[in-house]
């Protein structure tokens, strides 16, 4: 990838007592949506605590629009988004916009107000009442309030309905819109990495397993499933990975055009991202 | 411009654009100079990723179909639609011949042949 960059990870080191974040690599060029994906405990939020320097790194290095990872104007230039919503019940939005804008330098009220009335968020009704959806809502349009020109989420649309992770997913692209800005987002709802990401990167035991425009997995992956009783003769070299229920064995191919033409005698599939990262997960060795 | 993606296409979404994109041009609904949504608007618009636009507008660019002007867009690019017509044409003649030799030496009818041609075509 020789796209300019937002966020640049390399040999990223963290090790905690039974986990360590192993010489991880990957980045987030500009203007485009990357998804970070892999099962809990795998090192996502780990990852992401270290860009954002609340975790001190024991190796390696982060870049952020250029330079180190922690400065107080870089900060600035993130919005972030956790799982769940940071502001006390008490609260309602216009205190929690009165306490940032406070916080931010670049803090917008025009923005604010335009957004809060866009996602119907109530000014005045204490945070306490709020759904789950409009609690995500609300932490997501104070992370844009401040103008920033990176935009990170850590599960931010685990847990809601397909009708605002849909509203989330316009606001993404939205987001892009502007070249220079670009989005981090971790999550376990994969259909919603297969619409809008641009890349894709897969975490897995403190590793990353790949990192693959979309495109490439969703038009080029696909996967061989046979009878057990059939026992063919795919070879080691054509496949990624495989794995075997109690009737069929499958195989995670990279190219299914060749795959295809290699046995035509097969059913060869097209592969969805949730697929493609079970196979590498849960698949077993050649 | 209005694009349909379909999801249960084998086809990849970027070649489903440049198809619709090219025959929107053939068929004059896009006209010469007509300004294409950018990249970044027609990915949000059909809620897929800017990258799978931006292969079908290098496709698009590369086939000579749209031209990109920078800091301004990509436009539709002046083109002789017959010339293009005849160009295709002979490049479906070519396939044609190796499909007429196929049937001569293995005795293979015209009607069937012609049959699968016809079937083809109304896909």
């Amino acid at each position: 990838m020789m796209e300019k960059s937002s966020i640049t990870v390399k040999n990223l080191y963290k090790k905690f007592d039974g986990f360590t974040l192993d010489h991880i690599s990957f980045q987030v060029p500009r203007g485009r949506i990357v998804g970070f994906i892999g099962e809990n405990g795998a090192g996502k939020s780990t990852t992401i605590k270290l860009i954002l320097d609340q975790l001190k790194r024991d190796g390696g290095e982060i870049q952020i629009l250029g330079g180190p990872n922690g400065s107080c104007q870089q900060k600035e230039t993130m919005g972030v988004v956790f799982d769940e919503c940071k502001f006390h019940p008490v609260l309602n939005a216009k205190d929690v916009g009165r306490i940032l804008s406070g916080s931010y330098r670049t803090w917008d009220w025009n923005l604010f107000t335009q957004y809060t009335k866009r996602f119907a968020i109530p000014l005045n009704k204490p945070i306490s009442q709020f759904s789950k959806g409009m609690k995500m809502k609300l932490s997501i349009l104070c992370a844009l309030s401040h103008k920033p020109q990176i935009l990170i989420l850590d599960e931010a649309t685990t847990g809601l309905d397909p009708v605002v992770r849909n509203e989330i997913l316009d606001i993404f692209l939205e987001f892009i819109q502007d070249e220079e800005h670009s989005v981090l987002f971790s999550t376990h709802m994969l259909p919603d990495i297969q619409k809008v990401a641009d890349y894709v990167v897969l975490i897995h035991k403190g590793k990353i397993i790949f990192e693959e425009k979309k495109d490439d997995l969703i038009d080029n992956y696909g996967v061989i499933r046979c009878r057990k009783s059939e026992v063919p003769h795919v070879s080691p070299k054509d496949y990624v990975c495989s794995r075997e229920t109690d009737l069929t064995r499958e195989y995670l191919v990279r190219d299914r055009g060749i795959a295809k033409k290699k046995y035509p005698s097969l059913m060869v599939d097209k592969a969805s991202v949730e697929e493609i990262m079970l196979f590498y997960i849960k698949g077993g060795a050649k | 411009m209005e694009i349909l993606i379909s999801n249960s296409s084998d086809k990849p979404i970027y070649e489903q654009i440049c198809i619709q994109v090219k025959s929107l041009i053939m068929d004059g609904t896009l006209s010469a100079g007509e300004m294409l949504p950018s990249m970044r608007a027609l990915a949000k618009d059909l809620h897929i990723s800017v990258i799978t636009v931006q292969r079908a507008y290098e496709d698009l660019t590369r086939d000579g179909f749209i031209e990109t002007v920078s800091g301004k867009g990509c436009f539709v690019a002046p083109q002789n639609k017959e010339w293009i017509q005849e160009e295709q044409l002979r490049i479906a003649e070519g396939f044609l011949e190796k499909a007429a030799q196929i049937g001569r030496a293995h005795g293979i009818a015209y009607e069937r042949m012609a049959n699968i041609l016809k079937l083809f075509f109304e896909e």
